[in-house]
């Protein structure tokens, strides 16, 4: 099978994903910017999106966090943005493709935290829980997709 | 981490994100720079003349701080189930210009011992180099050298 995303010979990177690919990946970008905006302190995706940054050291994290979060917010929407306005473009310059890469890894993070995925995670752990079910596809497919996305800007 | 196909060695391009605000080498810590301290001193992962350093304070307070020895930092990313390995590989190599061998090496010890140390220097430096981490989506902490 011909590889999702090549690089270009005529410079940027040529997207090759099926429209029905692109179909599922129309809700993601909006779903992922709802929680960030949302600021919620509490849940665990974003306690992920922004870990402590001192293990030992709460007050300083607490500091830490005050000073980069908002630069880290924008920066991870400004790469939903461009993932989302180039949904269904056919090539992409590096820097839009560098911002799917951190889009979707945004969004695998935001599935697995919501799965609770373990390396070993198979679809079968998720049998009879058809939304749970579904997300893990999903996940599954950022994976393969992202993995491609490394190899082009790798290669 | 997951286990990633096989992939094709190249080079890694230099940027990911705009990190426009970070570029400037900010000063997270209240901490006064400590005296004595050579600008480019520190972080193994910046070869000198690329270092990025904080502004010299030329106006130091007088106190204790000044001959408290500067201790130094290390950064630690740990372990987690959802990065892939192609992808901690492509970052320690983008963030921190290792060659590939070292980035894999790095990647391997997060997923075989559960963390690794893939920078140390000064707390400043260190603050910078965890921002961009955490911008990555990786699981990034720092701590005094002990």
């Amino acid at each position: 099978m011909a590889a999702p995303i090549k690089r270009s010979r005529r410079g940027g990177f040529d997207l090759r994903i099926s429209a029905q690919e692109r179909d599922v990946l129309v809700t993601l970008p909006e779903t992922l910017r709802a929680l960030l905006v949302s600021g919620d302190a509490d849940d665990p995706v974003l306690k992920r999106l922004y870990p402590s940054a001192f293990a030992d050291d709460e007050e300083a994290s607490v500091e830490f966090d005050a000073i980069v979060h908002d630069d880290l917010l924008e920066q991870r929407l400004a790469a939903i943005d461009t993932m989302e306005r180039t949904l269904q473009a056919r090539h992409l310059t590096e820097d839009e493709l560098v911002a799917w890469l951190a889009a979707l890894n945004d969004l695998r993070l935001m599935l697995g935290v919501r799965l609770a995925v373990t390396e070993e995670a198979t679809p079968g752990d998720f049998a009879g829980d058809p939304e749970a079910e579904s997300a893990f596809e999903l996940y599954r497919y950022l994976s393969y997709l992202e993995e491609h996305v490394v190899a082009a800007l790798s290669g | 981490m997951e286990i990633p196909p096989p992939l094709g060695a190249g080079g890694v391009e230099a940027r990911l994100f705009p990190l426009r605000v970070f570029g400037a080498g900010p000063r997270l810590s209240r901490r006064p720079a400590s005296a004595g301290e050579p600008p480019t001193k520190g972080c193994r992962a910046y070869p000198d003349g690329v270092a990025q350093t904080a502004p010299v304070e030329t106006e130091r307070p007088v106190g204790e701080e000044d001959v408290v020895p500067d201790v130094p930092w290390i950064v630690i990313v740990w372990n987690d189930p959802i990065n892939l390995m192609s992808y901690v590989v492509f970052v320690f190599q983008k963030l921190f210009g290792y060659p590939r061998e070292k980035a894999t090496k790095l990647m391997l010890d997060v997923h075989h011992k559960g963390k690794a140390v893939v920078a140390e220097g000064p707390r400043e430096r260190c603050e910078f180099d965890v921002s961009r981490l955490h911008a990555h989506g990786l699981w990034a902490t720092m701590q005094k050298d002990r």
